[in-house]
């Protein structure tokens, strides 16, 4: 079974939705959309209060080439622009629309027949991919079509699709695999044309044997898309660990997977991909699991960007009495969520409510060097060192024990016996350390 | 909504792996070792080990309580290991107010003042050991004979152990490989007994408290540069199985170089160090004055060990491009 050789842990699963087959979440009564839910430039309202607007239409247009659309995921009326705090914490400009039925944009074909037909070319494809405002929905949400556009004097030979879900609790691309199989290898096919390569390997978690066998029975079908099972281990999923896994090459520091000839992309990116290529649908809805322990229904739905976290938790069975914290994302990596109301985005792969006694962070004791930081970094890094610079405010020895390729997978923080907040420390040192970077390089053009 | 929410940065799971289990775990990994020696040394070994583990417990309570004023971590396990690595390292028929000192040399020098947990460079337990092995040559290298609860804590039978035997050239009478194995030899209560040091390794191994490099790394030094003197002339050096089952060799490689504190923290560099401890192993117990030399090995590799995390490094990820 394929995997990458250093590093990595082993949390509990609790993949306990994996059953649970994808439900459509009921329209809500309003939505609120934010323009900036990819990364690069925020995308510019182009709608006005009062305005009605349907299920597709466009409501935000992208500034530059690294930036997306954003369309409206209901029909209905703009009752204000104003702004909203997203899942991240960040407060950005978002367009309010109050539901009125549910209109789709003609041009949007809603026969629920498999297409797989691909009549665009290559370049047609990009640009479908750009109006359609697709993002990676792995989580990080770059923008697709920069990714598919090769740069000058690069190549790629072969396209991976990451199906590896190796957050815990996290089952929305298993369901996706399981339930939208076909459309998922198609996608895959139509990125293929894309990128003008005629290989692309998935790589799924073996914990999902039957997402593997589907999309191995799928694949088949089509030449050149081959399946591969991956070994169970924290942070398998992570880009370069998966190139690793794959096609067992190496992304120098710094540098991105084109670099080594590759592109890697989401299993349910391939799914938007075929939505927007094969049916022009714009991306306005994703699956995203909503679990916890407690949680009455836990399960994975389809729902409208926009929504309401809070209208999701409901869907679930409302908020447990026992919750103590609420992470958007996966335990690992995801994000502690102050209010309800933020709106699901385009990266929002699940929604996790812990339980009082899971929420709180173990008590802090002194570093007893026992290294596992050190085996457990999925870089080969020496988090305990970097850790103890920053702490004392040593930003250029941290910097020269290379604290800013730290890819913040948490592994190091995971293992730690003495629950020291590891990667507090290196994200505070990464930041600090970019942005002296940032500044040297001001300086010398200064000079 | 009124409840209040914790909000805290990733990531929001915990392996639920603290210091207090590891140490345990190490406590557990001990006890095969503590039996064995219990059965050959008797009384005398039960008297050892509870006074050494209770002084080292009451000088870190009191050091912490009275002279740092900070919080309690007695129950973090770690004096409790060194109190019992402690008592391993010694005969078992050492006076008490020698263990204390011992202990007090311990926790007190060699790990309290250095600021507890965590930052003493030198192993507590070893670092006792060696001050006693100085302060009371004669006490220290008194070995009673295992004669089970017949070996008398007070004016026992001594005899000599297998090292001192071959220190003075008595090749011949050197004990056979199965006394070895089971423990039935003279020495410190921790170097019988090799069977049930390695029973503690494999627990240690398979509970992933220690890896497999530093312990493997001494020995490994140690049988190739025995055999290769041995090799040389097997009439005057003895054989690299004897080597290793004799003596401290498997109580430090498992349970004293292993040290989390005062080992490197890559495992290139608990390679390297352990190699380091290996060679030295063997030039002191071949050429050096004492006719063991793991102790010294050991706290020398110990000194090198914040330049070992400083230089030798591992590859980072991406950092040299193999494609393939």
């Amino acid at each position: 079974m394929k995997s990458f050789p250093a590093g990595g842990v082993h949390p509990p699963q609790n993949k306990l939705t994996a059953g649970h087959g994808i439900e459509k979440l009921p329209i809500p009564s309003s939505v609120v959309i934010p323009v900036s839910q990819h990364i690069g430039a925020p995308a510019e309202i182009i709608v006005q209060k009062g305005d009605i607007v349907k299920t597709g239409q466009l409501i935000a247009q992208s500034k530059g080439f690294v930036s997306t659309n954003i369309h409206s995921s209901v029909s209905g009326k703009i009752s204000k622009i104003d702004t909203v705090i997203d899942p991240q914490g960040f407060k950005q400009p978002a367009v309010y629309i109050d539901v009125e039925g549910d209109e789709w944009l003609p041009s949007i074909n809603r026969d629920t027949g498999i297409d797989s037909n691909v009549v665009l070319t290559a370049d047609e494809i990009i640009n479908r991919c750009q109006e359609a405002g697709l993002v990676g929905m792995g989580g990080a949400s770059f923008p697709i079509h920069v990714k598919l556009k090769i740069p000058e004097g690069k190549k790629c030979d072969v396209l991976l699709i990451n199906g590896a879900e190796c957050e815990p609790y996290l089952t929305n691309d298993h369901r996706m695999m399981l339930e939208y199989g076909e459309e998922i290898i198609i996608g895959v096919s139509i990125m293929m044309k894309a990128l003008k390569v005629d290989k692309a390997m998935i790589g799924i978690e073996s914990n999902k044997p039957d997402a593997i066998e589907h999309l191995k029975k799928i694949s088949s079908r089509f030449l050149g898309i081959t399946v591969h099972a991956l070994k169970v281990k924290y942070p398998q999923g992570a880009e370069k660990q998966l190139i690793k896994s794959l096609i067992n090459r190496e992304v120098p520091l710094g540098r991105l997977p084109i670099d080594v000839n590759t592109v890697v992309q989401n299993i349910s990116t391939a799914y938007a991909v075929y939505e927007a290529v094969q049916k022009n649908k714009p991306l306005f809805e994703r699956v995203v699991t909503v679990t916890g322990k407690s949680v009455k229904n836990p399960g994975n739905y389809m729902v409208r960007i926009g929504t309401s976290i809070q209208n999701l938790i409901d869907a679930a069975g409302g908020l447990p009495e026992d919750t103590g914290k609420i992470v958007v994302g996966g335990p690992m990596m995801g994000k502690a969520l102050k209010n309800l109301s933020a709106p699901v985005v385009k990266g929002t792969s699940g929604i996790v409510l812990f339980q009082e006694i899971e929420s709180n962070r173990v008590e802090e004791s002194p570093c007893i060097r026992c290294g596992k930081c050190v085996s457990a970094c999925a870089l080969k890094l020496e988090p305990y060192l970097m850790a103890r610079l920053v702490e004392k405010g040593l930003y250029e020895r941290a910097e020269e024990e290379g604290v800013a390729n730290c890819c913040e997978c948490a592994s190091c923080h995971y293992i730690c016996p003495a629950g020291r907040p590891l990667l507090d420390y290196l994200r505070l040192g990464k930041q600090t350390v970019l942005r002296m970077a940032r500044e040297r390089a001001a300086k010398k053009q200064a000079i | 909504m009124s409840r209040l929410l914790n909000v805290s940065a990733a990531p929001h799971a915990h392996s639920n792996e603290t210091t207090k289990k590891l140490m345990y775990g190490v406590v557990i990994a001990l006890v095969p070792a503590l039996l064995t020696s219990i059965y050959f040394f008797g009384y005398g070994a039960l008297i050892v080990t509870s006074v050494s583990v209770a002084s080292c417990l009451l000088f870190e309570f009191l050091i912490q309580k009275f002279l740092l004023k900070k919080p309690l971590s007695i129950n973090d396990g770690s004096a409790l290991v060194t109190g019992l690595l402690l008592a391993m390292n010694v005969p078992s028929n050492l006076p008490i107010f020698i263990i204390v000192i011992g202990a007090l040399f311990s926790i007190g020098i060699a790990k309290m003042s250095f600021g507890g947990l965590g930052n003493n460079p030198f192993n507590p337990a070893l670092a006792g050991r060696v001050f006693l092995l100085i302060s009371f040559p004669a006490q220290m290298t008194t070995w009673p004979q295992p004669l089970g609860f017949a070996t008398k804590y007070v004016d026992a039978l001594t005899g000599e152990t297998p090292l001192g035997a071959m220190q003075r050239g008595a090749l011949d009478a050197l004990p056979s490989t199965n006394d070895l194995l089971l423990g039935h030899i003279g020495g410190s209560m921790g170097e019988v007994g090799a069977i049930a040091l390695l029973v503690g390794f494999a627990y240690m191994l398979i509970r992933k408290i220690i890896s497999w490099h530093i312990p493997v790394s001494i020995i490994g030094t140690i049988a190739i540069f025995t055999g290769i003197l041995w090799k040389i002339d097997p009439s005057q050096y003895a054989d690299p199985l004897f080597h290793i089952l004799s003596g401290g060799v498997l109580l430090g490689a498992i349970f004293m170089a292993t040290d989390y504190v005062t080992s490197p923290m890559n495992h290139k560099a608990m390679i390297i160090y352990g190699i380091g401890i290996g060679l030295l192993t063997v030039v002191i117990r071949i050429w050096g004055a004492y006719p063991e030399g793991v102790s010294f090995a050991i706290l020398i590799m110990n000194a090198f060990v914040p330049l070992m995390n400083r230089y030798i490094k591992i590859k980072p990820f991406g950092e040299e491009v193999k494609n393939g």
